[in-house]
């Protein structure tokens, strides 16, 4: 049975039962610090990380410090679902299979420079479990677009004369083409759907695939205390919704969104201030759409528009 | 026990030997047999090892690091265009002190496309704190495939087989097999220190954000690791000559002695100017050889204790750094350089893209090395088409 984020984090909970520890170099209101806290409060002690450039690699602590208690491999940018391969084959060789591999990289280093060895990992089926914190940019060097960042945000390079034009990469369809034993999306606005979402996927043999969605206030243009508002605004308003894949075949929708408009959401977040009436109105006509995808695919309603 | 194989499964039989316990690996002519007998090795069971059949080059050295980084004996195997995308890689092993042992045949880089042998591809990497060990024939292919391993484990350092295309890659020869018992011997199963490897008991994290307050030092404890490769590898050899009589150098001489004129090679190019050697001394000409078998770390002191002796020095380069010369050529004029009036050094570049290095290059390069005053240009081409 899965344990709730209320049993691992709440009231009796010790902090130096915690795998992540205080004084960690994450901005204020950083989603991806909370991600991996919930996470490795999942997974328990028996984890080793494998962390590509991204900005855990500062979050966690420059040499000779580290925030984690658990062991950590920092490797470079693209090389997340390769050298996690060669960690769990090590392991293995040597009898250590009680042992979970967990690569940890941000957008960046998964969605663009990392997707190869991503794909060859997944492909090959090795025993990993990947997490993708997602913030929808390279914020680590100073907010530059990636293949995750939304139709129409500013970022540094998409100046808001001409804002990012190609919708964001769908990293779950990616994998779920790859036959990947299990794929979900989650973030930290539902800690005990992630936290059940990281227990299945301890269960589970063979490539397990966890995109969290991380925002970010310094790179979003918003204000560090609505971090876990917009999360739980991305999931009502349809543009993250949760959902989980096995297989790569059978959908399953683990949270009822509200259906709040993608007005609201745009609104919290300086990098869409530039948008007007008509492309606001366009990006919620697309994530209607994609929504009513996601649901046919979950077979909760027929593919018609 | 005696079996005539081609190079590439000199290779494979090393890595059995060693008891390899992480194989990752792309394929890419000419170093595909190394990899298909390895597969085959591991699929009957003869090998004990995890083959991670993966999707680039770059990710076979990633997952070699990853591996190694869990205290696991780690093997690649490559070439040429390989071996670049590797590159950022190759840095990342040397400077994380994984001793990841890698075989690269040497083949010419594109375009145009060159499958042939050249040995600009390992020359080009030989910034990257990787220990580099070059093979004239396929015993020598087999032995220091075990050897490497047990260098790299020593210092905490990758190290990096390098042997020819085709001419030995894909040549049979007669080799003896070492038997697992002598190869043991040599080396036993790789010792762990603490804190070292990625490990439950004992969480760490490797690899991290460095500042310089720390940066330099790890840099120069890589660099004195570096040094004391050259001493280990005497010690491993040492021991296997021992055990199987086959004596192995950082350099060798060939009647070097009275020598007036040496010509600096590696690689099978060596055993060629052995024979050109012998037919100009039966003409009662003053020519020696030395080889180079160890180009990293660069074994300063035996080449110059060679080299200050002879009147001339020339230096044969499949391989070149444009703009600058052979690189051979030029590693060994700094080795000479503070020797006070050390021999002049004549640079030739022959035999790129696999073209053909035969006696009579070899002849033509002492004939003009012997003939000519002190050149004025670090490069003569031998063999060039008009």
């Amino acid at each position: 049975m899965s344990r709730g984020v209320a049993e691992t984090m709440g009231a009796g909970h010790r902090v130096e039962d915690e795998l992540f520890l205080p004084g960690h170099l994450g901005c204020q209101g950083c989603g991806g610090a909370l991600a991996m806290r919930m996470v490795l409060q999942a997974m328990g002690p028996k984890t080793m990380l494998v962390i590509p450039a991204c900005c855990w690699a500062i979050i966690e602590g420059p040499f000779p410090y580290t925030g984690l208690k658990v062991p950590v491999l920092n490797v470079p940018f693209e090389t997340a679902g390769a050298a996690a391969a060669g960690l769990r084959a090590a392991l293995d060789a040597k009898g250590k299979t009680d042992i979970h591999v967990l690569a940890w990289a941000g957008d960046g280093g998964t969605y663009d420079i990392g997707l190869q060895s991503l794909s060859g990992a997944v492909e090959r089926n090795d025993n990993i479990l990947y997490v993708c914190y997602d913030n929808e940019a390279y914020m680590n060097t100073g907010v530059q677009r990636s293949g995750a960042t939304p139709e129409g945000s500013w970022t540094t390079t998409t100046p808001v004369r001409t804002p990012k034009d190609r919708p964001k990469k769908n990293m779950i369809e990616i994998l779920a083409a790859h036959r990947i034993p299990y794929a979900a999306t989650a973030t930290i606005a539902f800690p005990d759907d992630l936290a059940a979402k990281v227990h299945r996927a301890k269960e589970i043999r063979g490539a397990r695939f966890l995109l969290i969605f991380a925002p970010c206030p310094t790179g979003w243009r918003m204000d560090s205390r609505y971090m876990i508002t917009i999360s739980r605004m991305a999931v009502d308003c349809n543009v993250f919704p949760l959902y989980e894949v096995f297989d790569g075949d059978r959908y399953h929708i683990t949270v009822e969104p509200k259906g709040v408009p993608v007005r609201e959401y745009f609104q919290m977040q300086g990098r869409f201030r530039h948008l007007g009436d008509r492309e606001i109105e366009q990006a919620q006509k697309r994530v209607d759409f994609e929504w009513r995808r996601l649901l046919h695919k979950a077979m909760q309603e027929p593919f018609g528009m | 026990m005696k079996k005539v194989i081609m190079g590439n499964h000199a290779v494979s039989y090393g890595v059995r030997l060693a008891r390899a316990e992480v194989i990752a690996a792309y394929p890419i002519t000419p170093q595909t047999q190394i990899v298909e007998e390895l597969s085959e090795m591991c699929s009957d069971g003869r090998l004990k090892a995890k083959f991670v059949k993966v999707e680039s080059e770059h990710s076979a050295m990633a997952c070699c690091i990853g591996a190694a980084s869990a205290g696991a004996r780690a093997f690649t195997a490559t070439s040429s265009q390989g071996l670049a995308l590797m590159h950022e890689l190759l840095h990342w092993a040397s400077a994380a002190r994984l001793p990841i042992v890698m075989t690269n045949v040497n083949r010419a880089l594109g375009p145009g496309w060159n499958i042939w042998t050249e040995q600009t591809d390992s020359l080009a990497q030989r910034d990257t704190g990787w220990v580099q060990l070059y093979c004239e024939d396929n015993q020598e292919v087999l032995d220091s495939t075990l050897m490497a391993f047990r260098v790299a484990e020593a210092v905490r350092l990758p190290v990096m087989i390098v042997y020819d295309a085709f001419f030995l890659s894909h040549t049979y020869e007669p080799v003896d097999i070492p038997s697992q018992e002598d190869a043991d011997a040599l080396l036993p199963p790789r010792k762990l220190e603490k804190g070292t490897f990625m490990d439950i008991e004992d969480p760490r994290t490797f690899s991290n954000m460095t500042p310089p307050d720390y940066f330099m030092e790890m840099r120069f404890k890589l660099e004195r690791a570096m040094r004391r490769a050259k001493d280990e590898f005497g010690r491993a050899a040492g021991e296997w000559k021992k055990l199987t009589g086959r004596d192995y150098a950082a350099i060798e001489t060939y009647r070097c002695g009275d020598a007036e004129t040496v010509l600096v090679a590696a690689s099978t190019a060596v055993s060629t100017a052995r024979v050109v050697v012998d037919s100009l001394r039966g003409k009662g000409r003053k020519v020696g050889l030395l080889k180079m078998r160890m180009f990293r770390p660069f074994p300063y002191r035996e080449v110059v204790d060679v080299l200050r002796r002879t009147r001339k020095v020339a230096v044969l380069d499949r391989n070149i750094s444009f703009g600058s010369g052979g690189i051979f050529a030029t590693e060994i004029k700094a080795a000479l350089s503070n020797v006070p009036g050390h021999p002049p050094v004549y640079g030739y570049i022959a035999g790129l893209g696999g073209r053909d290095i035969t006696p009579g290059t070899i002849e033509e390069i002492f004939d003009r090395t012997d003939r000519n005053g002190v050149p004025d240009d670090p490069i003569t081409w031998i063999g060039l088409k008009p």
